[in-house]
């Protein structure tokens, strides 16, 4: 198999912008290039789109756009997994030499199709995932002892380091004091306890061993992917405090790029929720069951950024197809050594975690400098 | 769906695999073991109740019934306080707003 790197991104602001989704891919798509004078179109081998937008035909609409004539091109969707889902089919059209060069556009509205489940009919009246949060929420407080003000630590850290994130949706910051009192939607979740809907657009460039040397002096390989599918339904489940499939993703990404936790410098992760970040800690397998919580604390009281640095999904904003790819982007800096503000000294090693549907699935990338 | 059909008339029904013994939930058209038709037959409307929470206007739950499905569902909030195995029963279901709708009764 070929190896495979990250040599090039575009991002772009995620806000509340109404604009169509083709306007949203190429002003990512765009950036991409604008960043990267070297790079021409003709190498690149295959566009690949992700989003859950209802539209057809996106991948040679963006080719087209951006006067890309690729050999591959359609869209990949598997709701807010479809930006990691997409570089995972990127990285193997060119491990199999399918391809040399690969464009991966994520991008969403903020009014997404792909923010409810609708087949998921034994949610009953309960599909949107606030409920399923909620659940996990509980079942998490109560297993560990957990109280609301715990959990609020994830928001205040993750709001905190999306402040020196310029692409970020939110750039303000809170106190523990305003996680508990901003607007409660159940008894266990409050606004400040959710990653919010937005319009973004993030774009990342693979390419195959021999073609890295021509547009970049710092790529940035994939050593490990994991990936696992549990189920597509909610009720499944059979624990609301473990998530079974970002454990076996884990375990498979670790084995492949013969990794350990202990080797990872930074990471990004799919907080979509409070409860979400201390449970894939303890999945990941950084920390031991139940002490999630105490490792992101002890994050914040020793300004660390090793978590989430652009500030997760609760900071930057999910435009859930953009975040798989703003999350490798995010990595992609940092094992770059160019992060700005951001940066973790001397990281090497990075994590990527997306999952979807309240984890019923999961992808995770170990990417190293 | 069959399903539906029977939902829509306040009948709760599951396809259930002779072959496999297994109880297919959410409902599909085949078995999901070895793809053979399915029986339907009425549940069972009791169960017990593995998790809740509270909006601002109801009760909301995860419920686990015969054979080991799960619905999620409207908690009727009554004298008895929700614990986690406490002994449920579906009071009444249907389709409401198109969505499968479950309200359920603590015993």
């Amino acid at each position: 198999m070929n190896k495979v790197a990250i040599t090039n991104f575009g991002n772009t602001k995620f806000s509340h912008d109404d604009i169509s989704i083709e306007s949203c891919l190429l002003s990512s798509t765009k950036a991409l290039f604008e960043q990267n004078s070297n790079l021409s179109k003709n190498d690149i081998d295959a566009v690949l789109v992700a989003t859950n937008e209802n539209k057809k035909y996106l991948s040679p609409i963006l080719s087209e756009l951006s006067g890309i004539k690729p050999k591959i091109s359609h869209t990949v969707e598997n709701l807010c997994s479809s930006g990691t889902n997409a570089i995972v089919s990127a990285y193997s059209y060119i491990a199999s030499g399918l391809a040399n060069v690969a464009l991966v556009v994520g991008a969403e509205r903020f009014d997404s199709p792909g923010q409810i489940l609708e087949w998921d009919n034994s949610r009953g009246e309960y599909k949107h995932p606030i409920f399923w949060a909620s659940i996990f929420t509980k079942s998490y407080k109560r297993r560990f002892g957990i109280t609301d003000e715990d959990l609020a630590i994830v928001s205040v850290k993750n709001h905190k380091n999306a402040k020196d994130n310029p692409n970020a949706y939110s750039n303000k910051t809170y106190t523990i004091e305003d996680v508990l009192n901003s607007r409660k939607l159940t008894d266990e979740i409050k606004i400040l306890d959710c990653s919010r809907p937005c319009t973004g657009s993030s774009a990342i460039l693979l390419a195959s061993e021999d073609y890295v040397k021509k547009i970049t002096d710092t790529p940035v390989w994939i050593a490990g992917i994991g990936q696992k599918t549990e189920s597509a339904s909610f009720t499944k489940s059979n624990s609301f405090t473990d998530m079974a499939s970002t454990k076996e993703a884990a375990r498979s990404a670790f084995e492949n790029s013969k990794l350990q936790p202990k080797n990872v410098n930074v990471a990004e992760i799919h907080d979509a929720f409070s409860v979400c970040e201390p449970m894939i800690l303890e999945d990941l397998g950084f920390v031991n069951k139940g002490g999630g919580l105490e490792y992101s604390k002890n994050l914040y009281n020793t300004d660390n950024r090793k978590i989430n640095p652009r500030g997760g999904l609760i900071g930057a904003g999910h435009p859930l197809s953009a975040t798989g790819v703003a999350q490798t982007i995010e990595i992609t800096q940092q094992l770059q050594g160019k992060a700005g503000k951001r940066q973790i000294l001397d990281a090497n090693i990075g994590l990527v975690h997306n999952m979807a549907a309240a984890a019923t699935s999961s992808t995770v990338l170990l990417l190293r400098s | 769906m069959k399903f539906e059909s029977e939902l829509q008339k306040g009948n709760f029904i599951v396809g259930n695999c002779h072959k496999c013994n297994k109880v297919i939930w959410p409902p599909s058209d085949y078995c999901d073991n070895c793809f053979g038709n399915l029986n339907w037959k009425k549940i069972q409307p009791e169960g017990r109740l593995v998790e809740y929470s509270k909006t601002n206007n109801e009760v909301f739950c995860v419920a686990e019934l015969d054979g080991g499905i799960r619905i999620m569902g409207t908690l009727i909030e009554n004298s008895v306080k929700p614990e986690i195995g406490s002994k449920i029963r579906i009071e009444k279901c249907g389709i409401k707003n198109g969505n499968y709708s479950f309200v359920i009764r603590l015993c």
